[in-house]
Formats: structure tokens, C-alpha cells, sequence
């Protein structure tokens, strides 16, 4: 009993993190049309922009307020990154889909491999605050502490972002450009400016990813978030582009079917497992968990 | 009914395309250019600063066959990508399918060359059309993340060392006894040249083949229009799946040959960054056109190579390090090299030469 349990929340700390990672390209993707291969680098700078606030900033650290300031310092840094991405790079090719899917590949080559020129390409220890390393006892399971902060914060990111997309102005342009741009543009409204505050948030999401990634993991290497991303990309096709809830429901089932045929079967098995997985949810149901049909 | 014969209409003759003096000598060039390739070996010329010994030193031969065969995958992809538009993330999945099939069964099993290399590749065949017909029955970028995440199992699969075939992180050397002795040494690397060079012959043939003929008008329909084509009663599931099939073969046979040239797999040519890296040189040369993935593909190789021993010359090295860092990456010189491209000459490489044209036609003065 104790080891499903252990298995279920490891499983769901796997589950936040793609989730993290699979918000923000699923609301890219479901407004601008644009595969980001470069949200794997916004990850990356959100973990490495934490370990080094947390040893060269004053008053932040790996503990306490410290190592809150320091991982708010990494979002900032990813959320500008992901900020300047759109603005320099995605917002000349507007709506020229491949080009801008061909930049961000380019990015993703360029940027990882300038992580590796001023870090090196060996993983560093993570700054992880004390208790983070301790494990709490649920229902007679030993539960790292690090997965648990981790669905924490996934929560409290779908809650966030559901409540953007329901209650706000521009939430209610991202939701109906996600349904249908052509027709919000028509309207007058400027989608562009969406278009940077969803690189924004995704890009804030995924810097978190990379900052709490640090903790679950205990190391930051610069290849990190590519092999993350990849998960990523499975869990936005199974959950149905553009849909956060889709990404959630998916995360979760990626997460726990990953985590436990790993334990069950052998090690690895259980990452193919998730790929058979997207080939069966392909072959019932090609838009995924929660997409529309298709119209064009 | 009588059938007349028309006249064919008179083309003014301001649309009739200015021929150069070029234009009678221009269909035998890719000739020449194989003869020169072909008879290549034979010359001693050392070329410093581009090749590290003589042309026909064993080491530079190895790189020039790498890049060749990297020009035939990139022509092999552009069949994908360039011709039929559909963005294929998992195209390393067949090049390793043809490098550890070979490997492991020459390796493991034992068996004679000839007979691994066709197993390979009809292996690697039929693997491309099982995992084309489930990944096209999505479209565009949810297509692109399928043949990524198909890509990714294969990458897991050789990393993983289930059975103890693939040799895991450390790779799997290939056992060597039971090759043709005319494959094996570094005195034969002109052979595995040859043979790299016959591969490219044979992708570029086929692919041109395939985009003139009947096929290749759909395929480039499909790129164009996906509706047009189904409109006009033709099935666009078919047609992509013969394209991607047949793009999967290509590649597994690219590595029978890259075993050999290389001499063993290692993990590295399973991950998504070789496809990017395809990717990247067919857009680099110019996707769609007949010569631009393979100038493409031995240019990426080229520089792939060069800019690491670029990377860690005195002058890099002598630069203050916020230079001399990345430019010791040469992924981050390729991958700004890409970016610049994809702004600034969206056509690629072939594209620069009409671009040129213009421009010296604009500086001269009127006639």
C-alpha cells in the first residue's frame, strides 16, 4: 500500500512538472500556432537564473525567504527571456507558422548550447532549501518533500491560469483567439499583444518548471528541459492543443502510467508505455483528451 | 471528329527566360561534379585551413564521406519536408534504424554484410510505413510532435540497452571480421568514400525521380493545397504515407553506410537533435530545390566538424571569453547561422545565386 502511494504522489510531482512545461505550449500553440521548441530553453534559464541567484544575489539563498527570492528571480528571468523571444524573433514572421517553428528550433540549438559554453555541460548540484530533502509521511508512505511542493505549485499555476483565461479581459481574447483568431482580429482587437502575454506566462510557467525541476531532480544541466519537453509535447497532443485542462488531465495520466510501469516493469518501459499511449489516443480520438474536431 | 493540330501560341519574347552561355553546359553539371567527386581521391592537393591533410588522407576522406552521406539524408528529408510540407521530427529514427539494425546484426547475429544491410533496410521500410500510418492521421504540428515522441521511443530503446543488444550509453563497435576485407582499414577508406558517394547518387536520382514524375506533382499539391488534392479525388493519407515510407527507406540505407564509414553506433545519432539538425541544413540549402538540402547537408557536416577544431584554435581561444565561449559551441554558431537564415534568405543557398544575379544586374549600367 505504502509503495503505491509513494508511487502515486512521485508520479503526480512527474505529472506537475509537465504540467508546467505543457501549460504554456498549449496555450502557444492554441493561439499563435507555433510548436515552441525554445520552451524548453526558457526552462532552462528559469533553473539556471535560480542556482546562480541563489549563490551570487544578496539576500537570496537556498533557504527560507532566500530561496523564494531566488526562485522568483529565475521566473523573472525566464518570463523576460520568453518575453524578448516573441517580441525580437516570433513577431516579425507573424502568422508565417513554419518560419517561426524554424526560429525557435534554431533558438533551441543555439541556446542550449550557450548554457553549456558559460556553465559547462555537467550537471551542477541544485541549491534546494533543507526541508526539501526531508520526506513527510502520508498514509504510511515517505513522500520527498521536493514532489510535493511540486504539485503545489502545479495547482496553484492551473488554478491561476484558469481564473486569467475565465474572469479577465485579455483572458477572454486568448480564449476566443484560441477558437478562432481570424474572427477576434476581425473584430479589431490585437492579438499581438496576447500573443506576448501567453509567450509570458508560458514562459513563467516553464521557468518555475525548470526552478522546482532543480529541486525534485537535486542537479541543472543544460539538456534538461530538451528531454523534458519532449513529455511535454506528448502530454499537450493527448490532452488536445489549446486546452489547459486537457494538458492537466493528460499530465496526470502521462505521469502516473510513466511512473509506475517503471517500477513495475523495467526501468524505461514506462516512458514507452506513454509513447503507446499517444499512439492509441491518436488512433481513437486524433484531437486529443479535450480537443475539438478538426474543422479544416 | 477530326482532330486539329494547334499551332503552339507564340511566347513574346520578353517572357522567354534570358538564357546565359551557361545554358547548354548546365544539364551536365551534376555530372561533372560526380566525376570530379568520384576521381577526388586520386589527387594529393593538400588544402590548409580547409582539410587537415591531403585530400586523399584517410582522415579527410572519412569527413568528406560523412558529409556526403549527410547531403543524401538531407535530400531524403527534403522529400518530407521540401516537397510534400509535412514537418517530420522523427527522421533520425530511420538513419538509426539503419546504423544499430546493421550493427547488431552484423555484430550480434553474425550474419554476412549483404544480408544485414537488406534485412536493415527493408526492417527500416516497413518500420517508417507502421509508425507513418498512425502519426498522419494528425496534421501539420501535432504531426511534428507524433514522429518526435515515435523518435523518442527509439532513442529510449538504444539508451536503455534492452537485451543487451544496443550497448547502451557506450555505444556498439562494429565486429569487423565478417566484413569484405574492401571495407575494412584505414587504408580503405576510399572504398567507404565510393560507397558514400554512390548513396548520394542514388537519394538524389530517386528523389528527383519521384518529385518528376506524376507522384511528385501530388506530393508538391499536397505542400501547396492539402484540400485541392483531396477535392480532385485523390487520397493526401496515401500520398504521404508512399512519401514517408519511402523517406524512411532512404534513411535506413544512409546508415548502412554511416556504420560503416564510422565504424560502429553510438547513442547520439537517436536523439531529436539529429533531426533538427536535418531540419537545419535543408533549410540552410533551400528546401524544395534540386540541389539545395544536399549543398545543404555537406555544408552542415562540413562546418559541424571544422567549427570544433575552429572552436579551439589560438584565434577563439585568444578572443575574451564572452567571445571565445560560444563560438567554441558549434552548435551555437550553427543554430544563429540558422536563425539569421530563416530572416534574411528564406529561399537558402540557392536562393543567393538569382539574388546576386539581380543585384549585379541592377548595378550594371542600362544596355
Amino acid at each position: 500500500m505504502g509503495t503505491v502511494i509513494l508511487l502515486a504522489l512521485t508520479g503526480l510531482g512527474l505529472a506537475a512538472l509537465y504540467f508546467l512545461v505543457a501549460s504554456g505550449l498549449s496555450l502557444v500553440f492554441g493561439l499563435a500556432d507555433v510548436l515552441n521548441f525554445a520552451h524548453g530553453l526558457f526552462l532552462g534559464v528559469g533553473a539556471y537564473g535560480t542556482w546562480w541567484a541563489a549563490g551570487n544575489l544578496p539576500g537570496a539563498g537556498p533557504d527560507g525567504f532566500g530561496f523564494v527570492f531566488a526562485v522568483a528571480f529565475g521566473v523573472a528571468a525566464g518570463t523576460l527571456v520568453a518575453i524578448l523571444v516573441e517580441l525580437v524573433l516570433i513577431r516579425p514572421l507573424y502568422s508565417r507558422t513554419i518560419e517561426q517553428v524554424l526560429v525557435t528550433v534554431g533558438l533551441s540549438l543555439a541556446g542550449v548550447a550557450l548554457l553549456q559554453a558559460t556553465w559547462g555541460a555537467d550537471a551542477r548540484p541544485f541549491p534546494r532549501p533543507d526541508w526539501t530533502r526531508q520526506v513527510t509521511g502520508i498514509l504510511g508512505a515517505q513522500v520527498p518533500n521536493g514532489g510535493l511542493l511540486l504539485i503545489i505549485a502545479a495547482v496553484l499555476v492551473l488554478g491561476a491560469i484558469l481564473a486569467f483565461l475565465r474572469w479577465t479581459r485579455y483572458g477572454l481574447v486568448i480564449r476566443a483567439g484560441v477558437e478562432n483568431r481570424e474572427m477576434v482580429t476581425a473584430l479589431g482587437i490585437d492579438v499581438r499583444k496576447a500573443f506576448t502575454l501567453v509567450f509570458a506566462i508560458g514562459g513563467a510557467a516553464a521557468a518555475l518548471a525548470g526552478a522546482l525541476g532543480g529541486v525534485y531532480f537535486g542537479t541543472v544541466s543544460p539538456g534538461q528541459g530538451g528531454s523534458l519537453l519532449i513529455f511535454a509535447f506528448i502530454v499537450v497532443v493527448i490532452g488536445g492543443m489549446g486546452s489547459v485542462v486537457g494538458s492537466a488531465y493528460a499530465a496526470v495520466v502521462v505521469g502516473l502510467v510513466q511512473q509506475f510501469v517503471n517500477y513495475y516493469g523495467t526501468s524505461g518501459l514506462g516512458d514507452i508505455c506513454v509513447v503507446g499511449l499517444l499512439a492509441v489516443v491518436l488512433l481513437l480520438r486524433p484531437q486529443g483528451i479535450a480537443g475539438k474536431v478538426a474543422t479544416a | 471528329m477530326t482532330v486539329i493540330d494547334a499551332p503552339p501560341a507564340q511566347v513574346p519574347d520578353e517572357l522567354t527566360p534570358q538564357r546565359g552561355r551557361w545554358h547548354r553546359v548546365r544539364p551536365f553539371l551534376p555530372l561533372v561534379a560526380l566525376a570530379v567527386l568520384a576521381i577526388l581521391p586520386y589527387s594529393t592537393i593538400s588544402l590548409p585551413g580547409i582539410f587537415e591533410g591531403p585530400v586523399n588522407s584517410p582522415g579527410t576522406l572519412q569527413l568528406l564521406a560523412i558529409c556526403l552521406i549527410f547531403g543524401g539524408l538531407a535530400a531524403g528529408y527534403d522529400l518530407l519536408f521540401g516537397r510534400t510540407g509535412m514537418l517530420s521530427f522523427g527522421h533520425a529514427l530511420y538513419f538509426a534504424a539503419g546504423v544499430y539494425g546493421t550493427d547488431i546484426l552484423v555484430t550480434r547475429a553474425g550474419l554476412p554484410l549483404w544480408q544485414a544491410a537488406l534485412l536493415t533496410i527493408t526492417g527500416g521500410t516497413i518500420l517508417a510505413a507502421l509508425l507513418g500510418a498512425v502519426a498522419l492521421r494528425t496534421v501539420g504540428i501535432a504531426f511534428a510532435m507524433v514522429t518526435l515522441a515515435f523518435a523518442q521511443v527509439g532513442a529510449i530503446l538504444v539508451a536503455r540497452d534492452f537485451g543487451g543488444l544496443t550497448g547502451g550509453e557506450e555505444g556498439l563497435p562494429l565486429d569487423v571480421s565478417g566484413l569484405p576485407a574492401g571495407l575494412v582499414g584505414v587504408t580503405n577508406t576510399v572504398n567507404l568514400y565510393w560507397l558514400a558517394l554512390a548513396y548520394l547518387t542514388l537519394v538524389v536520382f530517386v528523389v528527383h525521380r519521384v518529385s518528376g514524375s506524376p507522384t511528385g506533382r501530388v506530393l508538391a499539391g499536397l505542400r501547396d493545397d492539402e484540400r485541392r488534392i483531396g477535392v480532385l479525388g485523390l487520397d493526401p493519407y496515401r500520398y504521404k504515407l508512399v512519401a514517408f515510407t519511402l523517406a524512411g527507406g532512404l534513411a535506413s540505407a544512409g546508415g548502412v553506410v554511416y556504420v560503416l564509414i564510422v565504424g560502429g553506433a553510438s547513442p547520439h545519432i537517436t536523439s531529436s537533435e539529429l533531426t533538427l539538425s536535418l531540419l537545419v541544413m535543408v533549410v540552410l540549402g533551400g528546401p524544395g530545390t534540386r540541389w539545395g538540402p544536399v549543398l545543404g547537408g555537406v555544408l552542415y557536416m562540413y562546418l559541424d566538424h571544422r567549427l570544433t577544431a575552429f572552436g579551439t584554435s589560438d584565434a577563439v581561444d585568444n578572443l575574451p571569453a564572452i567571445l571565445s565561449r560560444p563560438l567554441s559551441q558549434p552548435l551555437f554558431v550553427l543554430g544563429t547561422v540558422f536563425i539569421l537564415a530563416v530572416y534574411f534568405f528564406p529561399g537558402g543557398l540557392t536562393s543567393l545565386a538569382p539574388r546576386l544575379s539581380h543585384l549585379t544586374r541592377s548595378l550594371r549600367p542600362p544596355r
